[in-house]
């Protein structure tokens, strides 16, 4: 059984190997330079000199000055991204619909080997695959950005940090979650459905939106979110009137820290009517600097620490790998009873 | 007491609402090469799909080979099957195939399968997407003899073939079956196909066994009448009509009986395996026979 999955699974296998060792090659080549880049601004030992935001800012400013390294990043980010998708696609859904689709079935089954067990090879091995590839693709594009993560974590705003929702299924042990719930669902789309392309549409627009709700909805709050009140810096204030009073909102930064939520105050008093007349903002006269330093303008943030990245990572790679498992039960319902 | 390779009880099996075979019991005998012959939709793919495991029963039970079909490697590994229009792997070679067979079969037989492939002619290395259709049927043929079962199992195994092809995977067949004695179930709605290889033929119509025996017994049993102008209820007892037409003068029936007939107002004459069958299909077609009523005159 073992040597039937890799003779009909080899074209596929080939691809994917070619393009993990096209992306290592991109990357191993590039990677000295950065590291020489990071190693000169200092940033390792910043945190004696107090220094570690501007430092890491200055680093960021020159890898982006260059004309290679942030679109590598971006591409390495988007294959990261990618491969669960296409791993479900092109792997999971033709695994059981193409045999159905060609009716090929009626030879598979009636060998000596129960239903259940070419299942089970078939799941197991492939799954395993698609599990260590995109763990090799992510393993070589987190090593590689490793040193712009760090400088992101640093407390640079102008670079997203691994934490945010853009980089975080895009880097360490999460994609290999994905890999996972991505094929076991191409499978049990095929299995249900019979046939391979409408699978293959079937995995990736729900593969699409599982990437969607999980940022939005289920990712904050994988651990409680902390929780802080910073005050609102008058030259980044913004304000709408809320009935007699206004919603007064600013800019966040926590170093390293992903914050999904920012809610300010509604303000109301004398001081709110000198506010109202400042179009251009507080600090536009000293009458409308003087009315909002009096409010003492704070908001709420509800965020995720840097520190969390770890446990954040782990939990959601349990949830993605239970729904996998969940499907694949899915899968051998549906071959057992033999669709009609 | 001769056992029996599929015994169905009350089988049934049910896409939706609507019943592709309902209420069949039957008993299929050890040792023989039987022909389960029936018009299209009398049920004999879904009542071969269930004996092999490939669907499950909407109701009743069904034991192949003294086990429920497919219930493990060892009762699978007795069972060879030849699904209608043999599947194969389009893009996998015919050597691939050979090797599969090799993988998934612990009684592999890796002797025989070269052996046929090469009398066959069929190239090793040829894609089986581009074999003709009665290449792909030997190849799956070859499949399933090198299993080495003890029961084959064929699903309208020459339906799509021309007459050439039909008439030498025919003979293969026979072949393997001569050298290894197992038993064999193959489907067909065209009883001449059966007339050459079958020793025991079972004709199935809407899920119901109309008639079952060895073939050289039914056509014993089965004679011809012609004679004048007659009521068929006026026949002696043990004289079954399965088919009667009338003229204005004449009357010709088709009659199962296990005597012979005497009565000299009749010609009587044998039937042909292919008359026989139609007059069984015919019957369920709506015009049940009379069954013969002693002492009663119309």
């Amino acid at each position: 059984m073992i040597r039937l999955t890799w003779r009909q699974f080899r074209t596929q296998a080939w691809v994917a190997i070619a393009a993990l060792a096209a992306i290592a090659i991109t990357f191993l080549v590039t990677r000295p330079s950065l590291s020489n880049m990071y190693s000169a601004s200092g940033i390792a030992a910043c945190q004696a000199r107090n220094d570690c935001g501007s430092l890491a800012a200055s680093f960021i400013n020159q890898v982006r000055a260059d004309a290679a390294y942030p679109v590598l990043y971006a591409v390495g980010v988007i294959v990261v991204f990618l491969v669960p998708a296409i791993i479900g696609m092109f792997w999971g859904a033709p695994l059981i619909a193409r045999e159905l689709e060609d009716r090929t079935y009626r030879l598979a089954w009636t060998q000596s080997v129960t239903r259940t067990r070419w299942l089970a090879v078939k799941l197991g091995l492939l799954g395993l695959a698609a599990m260590a590839i995109t763990g090799l693709f992510s393993l070589i594009i987190t090593w590689w950005a490793s040193p712009l993560d760090r400088a992101a974590t640093l407390g640079s705003p102008i670079l997203a940090n691994r934490m945010m929702p853009l980089l975080f299924a895009g880097h360490g042990i999460v994609p290999i979650g994905y890999a996972a719930f991505a094929f076991a669902l191409g499978a049990t789309a095929g299995a249900l459905i019979g046939r391979t392309v409408p699978a293959m549409a079937v995995t990736i627009v729900i593969f699409a939106a599982v990437q969607l709700i999980m940022p939005n909805f289920v990712r904050p709050h994988l651990i409680p979110a902390a929780h802080t009140t910073v005050a609102v810096s008058a030259g980044d204030a913004n304000w709408v009137a809320v009935g007699n009073g206004l919603l007064i909102t600013g800019k966040a930064a926590i170093p390293g820290a992903w914050i999904f939520s920012e809610s300010g105050h509604v303000y109301t008093g004398p001081a709110i009517q000198i506010l109202k007349t400042c179009y251009n903002g507080p600090t536009s006269t000293p009458a409308c600097g003087s009315a909002f330093a009096s409010l003492h303008a704070q908001m709420l943030l509800a965020y995720q620490p840097a520190s969390r990245y770890w446990p954040l990572q782990a939990y959601e790679t349990a949830i993605t790998l239970a729904l996998a498992l969940a499907l694949a039960g899915i899968c051998f319902w549906k071959i057992r009873r033999r669709l009609g | 007491m001769v056992s029996a390779v599929i015994e169905t009880s009350g089988l049934g099996k049910a896409y939706r609402r609507t019943w592709a075979l309902r209420d069949c019991t039957l008993a299929i005998p050890e040792g023989h090469v039987v022909g389960l012959v029936g018009p299209n939709g009398a049920g004999k793919t879904t009542l071969l799909s269930l004996a092999v495991g490939l669907l499950a029963p909407t109701c009743g039970t069904i034991e192949v080979l003294g086990e429920h079909p497919a219930v493990g490697p060892a009762q699978l590994a007795q069972v060879g099957f030849v699904a209608q229009d043999p599947p194969v792997y389009a893009r996998m070679t015919v050597a691939d195939h050979l090797r599969l067979g090799a993988w998934l079969n612990p009684g592999w037989d890796g002797e025989l399968a070269r052996q046929r492939t090469g009398q066959l002619g069929l190239d090793p290395r040829q894609r089986a997407g581009s074999l003709s259709g009665g290449q792909r049927a030997q190849l799956a043929l070859i499949l399933a003899l090198a299993k080495r079962p003890g029961l084959l199992i064929l699903d309208e195994p020459v339906a799509s073939l021309d007459p050439l092809a039909r008439r030498e995977f025919l003979r293969g067949l026979m072949e393997a079956v001569a050298e290894r004695g197992l038993s064999v179930v193959l489907s067909s709605h065209l009883v001449g196909d059966l007339e050459r290889v079958c020793d025991y033929l079972i004709v199935l119509v809407a899920s119901r066994v109309r008639v079952a025996g060895e073939v050289s017994a039914l056509l014993a049993s089965h004679r011809r009448l012609s004679g004048p102008r007659r009521d068929p209820a006026t026949l002696p007892a043990g004289q079954e009509v399965i088919e009667e037409s009338h003229t204005d003068k004449q009357t010709v029936l088709l009659i199962r009986t296990g005597e012979p007939v005497h009565d000299p107002a009749w010609t009587v004459t044998p039937v042909s395996l292919e008359d026989l069958v139609l007059a069984y299909m015919s019957q369920a077609n709506g015009t049940r026979a009379r069954r013969p009523q002693l002492g009663v005159v119309s």
